[in-house]
């Protein structure tokens, strides 16, 4: 471990101003999280979370490490790219599943679901 | 070729597993360098029968797509988080918009999936069976046809450039 001392003052500056951002961005993300009342709406905050939120700590963490170490460290930004693979994953399970239950349910303002059009030709199959 | 294509049935993975590895080892001696083609070799081979031909054009189309989707990305987490601070004011324009889609290829419907999904203020919610419209929940609309138009010409139509 080399030391704080290796980094200069203005580079804390920075990555102290990406760390606040961070944070901020998440407690924004949160108070969206309890201000909204609909499932759907309560979808969009926690995107900046973890991506506004996850961008900035990344960056922090790239310029920190490159820094002390001398070298570019690109580490911290697999976690940004490995983010953008997973998250979707779960937000659009998390939609579907909304979407499936307030259909069931037949609550009013959903969607119907969008159906075979008839005068589109069908897609590449994708059963092979 | 079919030797070379045999070993490295997707050039693309086997490059970005080695870089992966590379980035996550923190170093460049001979032991990292040599583990990493291990896993560029290795896990292609290993997952060949998971996921389809893939065919990728356009690079630069790619670059611009990349940058397009990270701005956007800032924009919209400063739109989405200046929504939410001002809500007791102005309530938010949300509610779901049917898009008619052009793009088809399973690969590109996916990268649009991902893309929708990780640019806060858009929520992919369903595909239709046909592929000819997909269902995008959005936090603040405002003029619709306008909406639809700049994401079928700033998301879908690169895509297209892409797959197609």
């Amino acid at each position: 471990m080399t030391g704080v001392t290796d980094v200069p003052f203005w580079l804390e500056i920075v990555v102290s101003a990406l760390l606040v951002a961070s944070g901020l961005t998440v407690v924004i993300s949160a108070l969206g999280f309890v201000r909204l009342r609909d499932f759907f709406s309560r979808m969009h905050p926690p995107a900046i979370a973890y991506t506004f939120g996850t961008w900035t700590v990344a960056l922090a963490g790239v310029l920190y490490d490159s820094t002390l170490e001398s070298r570019l460290a690109l580490h911290p930004w697999l976690v940004v790219i490995v983010l953008a693979i997973t998250v979707p994953v779960t937000t659009v399970l998390l939609s579907r599943v909304a979407l499936f239950r307030r259909r069931a349910a037949g609550e009013a303002d959903t969607p119907p679901p969008l159906g075979r059009a008839v005068d589109v030709p069908p897609g590449p199959d994708l059963s092979q | 070729m079919s030797l070379v294509r045999k070993v490295l049935p997707a050039p693309l993975t086997s490059c970005a597993v080695f870089a992966l590895w590379l980035v996550l080892a923190r170093g460049t001696g001979a032991s990292d360098v040599l583990l990493a083609l291990a896993f560029a070799v290795g896990v292609p081979l290993l997952t060949s029968r998971l996921h389809p031909e893939v065919r990728v054009r356009r690079p630069l189309v790619i670059a611009r797509y990349l940058l397009t989707v990270g701005f956007d990305v800032v924009s919209s987490s400063f739109e989405v988080a200046w929504g939410v601070l001002r809500w007791r004011w102005r309530r938010p324009d949300s509610r779901f918009v049917v898009i008619p889609l052009e793009l088809r290829d399973p690969v590109g419907l996916a990268a649009l999936a991902m893309v929708t999904t990780v640019v806060p203020g858009t929520v992919w919610s369903e595909l239709a069976l046909d592929r000819s419209a997909m269902l995008l929940h959005v936090w603040d609309v405002g003029d619709e046809r306008a909406f639809v138009a700049r994401f079928k010409q700033r998301y879908e139509k690169p895509l297209r450039e892409i797959f197609e």
